[in-house]
């Protein structure tokens, strides 16, 4: 009897296979060899050398912007987990028609299609220091002069991040909401208990698979961020792949590339992390 | 969801939710539609309100030559790069989704080789890509370098699609099928591909939108000629005045056309799903 499906299963994940080989495996097996090179005005030399490691390691910015990007990447982070949760927790229970949970959903989400660029610019005309913010706080009365933190600013750049990243945590929450089943919050009303203990009690371990793939998409997105920590903070602050791709347009590959292994490894971990605290692999795969 | 048993008054909480999803909205598209507003405004038109004129003068200006570079060109490259990028993703997507149904070696190496390249920092992929052009000598172009460091992206969403897809697709109708002496072919023509089309579509409108607005992957990977973010990042830099707007007007636009054009024939389809099954649940009565 034949297998359902027709051909035989490695031959049609062949091609996903290949183009993963051929565009991430080898690629970032290059990044990992080429940090051992040395390199020159003239260009990059195969060599079997430390040197870009121990003066990445040895360089007190390099902790500098690392401990910046990461706290950059945390606060970020609980932003948008309060921010989806909240969403998330409206759209799956106050709103009772399926329709309509569709609807919000696509509303989160629809952004995402769209150009990150287009969206993180459009953050300039309203935070400027003539922008339309600062007008209507002078209009009101409520300050004296033009508020100067707002753009080109940690600030502009949080903001910036919020705005692009939360719904990457909406999507995997409200999936793994909108699978809880009704009776259990019925069941737990029905035995008294108030509105907050069903959401720390019921809601939240219910909700970590999302809350943790939410977590991961947020957390490398901003780790892996450079060009809206430059725009937005005027060039003020960096991130360690905004500091790595100033070394690749001086040409400089090894220590760009040695800096990315080490960003590698840290990321890595940090997911190792989540995923040891939460298995989301069911949630995936469905 | 029944918050109350009578089902009709809803509680306070609904509504400070309700207010609070509101500001969301508002604080997600609020800048997006301030820049549109503002790309229509006249010839001496600012980068902030108050307007300055309505006019379509800087829609205008995109389509001459830039005094910072080209709108025309790179608009075309990004719509042909999405269209192949669309083409591919739809193909590998459902082979390798359909191969995820049974067990195979090397199956969890692929999956999480594919989760691992979809949260890889965009920038690393294109240094690799663009080392590995720079090594062997190859020409970084948009149809090369920067289409293969596309794929690692938008080929693990469309993958994770057709799981969620899959997932829900009872074998019956594939042995019902071939059990009427359907060849392989067949069953997938005829029976999987329209069966799992909303799916397709899916991956289909996530692959064109993901490429068309790539950036980061794309930025050490493109070779001599831009795609349009790569240009719009350009602007960014070097453009003070409204055309910036015009641009992000008219991209969005087109992404929104796109994924309204999706979203109503997935419906459309589901709705003549659902008509059909009522009569035939109708005629078998």
């Amino acid at each position: 009897m034949r297998l359902p499906g027709g051909a035989p299963p490695y031959l049609q994940a062949a091609p996903l296979a290949l183009i993963l080989l051929l565009f991430f495996g080898v690629p970032l097996l290059l990044v990992v060899v080429v940090s051992f090179w040395t390199f020159d005005l003239y260009g990059f030399h195969p060599a079997l050398s430390l040197e870009n490691y121990r003066q990445l390691l040895t360089a007190t910015s390099t902790y500098k912007v690392y401990l910046a990007t990461v706290m950059l990447a945390l606060i970020v982070w609980a932003i948008a987990l309060v921010l989806a949760f909240v969403v998330s927790y409206f759209m799956a229970f106050h709103v009772r028609s399926f329709g309509w949970q569709v609807g919000l959903l696509l509303i989160c989400t629809v952004p995402f299609w769209t150009s990150d660029i287009i969206r993180m610019i459009s953050w300039i005309p309203l935070l400027g220091v003539h922008g339309i913010l600062n007008q209507t706080l002078l209009k009101l009365g409520l300050v004296r002069e033009p508020l100067k933190f707002l753009l080109f600013s940690p600030f502009a750049v949080v903001v910036a991040y919020v705005n692009l990243f939360t719904l990457f945590m909406i999507v995997p929450i409200f999936n793994s909401m909108a699978r809880i089943d009704r009776a259990l919050l019925e069941a737990a009303r029905d035995s008294g208990a108030a509105g907050w203990r069903i959401i720390a009690e019921i809601v939240v371990p219910l909700t970590k698979t999302g809350i943790a793939l939410g977590s991961i998409f947020v957390l490398t997105l901003v780790m892996g961020d450079f060009y809206v920590v430059a725009e937005m903070s005027g060039g003020q602050m960096a991130s360690v792949v905004s500091a790595m791709s100033n070394q690749i347009s001086l040409l400089q590959y090894p220590p760009a590339a040695a800096s990315a292994v080490v960003l590698l490894i840290i990321v890595t971990l940090m997911v190792a992390g989540i995923l040891r605290v939460v298995d989301v692999r069911k949630e995936l795969t469905g | 969801m029944r918050t109350t048993e009578s089902g009709s008054r809803r509680p306070l909480s609904f509504y400070i939710l309700a207010g609070f999803f509101a500001a969301f909205v508002v604080f997600l598209y609020g800048p997006m539609l301030t820049i549109y507003v503002l790309s229509f405004q006249g010839p001496r038109g600012g980068l902030t309100l108050p307007m300055n004129g309505v006019s379509l003068h800087w829609f205008r200006a995109l389509m001459g030559p830039q005094r910072t570079g080209d709108f025309v060109g790179p608009f075309v490259r990004s719509l042909a790069l999405g269209l192949i990028v669309l083409a591919a993703t739809v193909v590998v997507s459902i082979m390798a989704g359909l191969a995820f149904r049974r067990r195979f070696f090397g199956a969890n190496l692929i999956f999480y080789t594919a989760v691992a390249s979809l949260i890889m920092p965009g920038l690393l992929i294109g240094l690799g890509v663009g080392l590995m052009f720079q090594i062997t000598g190859a020409q970084p172009a948009w149809w090369s370098s920067a289409l293969g460091a596309q794929l690692t992206w938008t080929l693990p969403f469309g993958l994770l699609i057709m799981f969620a897809v899959l997932s829900r697709l009872s074998r019956s109708y594939e042995e019902a099928a071939r059990d009427l002496g359907a060849s392989g072919w067949q069953v997938f023509r005829h029976v999987l591909v329209p069966i799992l089309s909303p799916g397709i579509i899916a991956v289909a409108v996530f692959a064109f939108t993901l490429s068309y607005d790539e950036f980061p992957r794309t930025l050490l990977t493109v070779g001599s000629q831009n795609t349009l973010p790569l240009e719009i990042w350009a602007m960014t830099t070097n453009v003070t005045s409204p055309a910036l707007y015009a641009v992000g007007t008219v991209t969005t636009l087109i992404s929104f056309v796109l994924i309204a054009l999706a979203i109503g024939l997935i419906l459309s389809i589901e709705r003549r799903r659902l008509r059909r099954a009522v009569i035939s649940r109708g005629a078998s009565d």
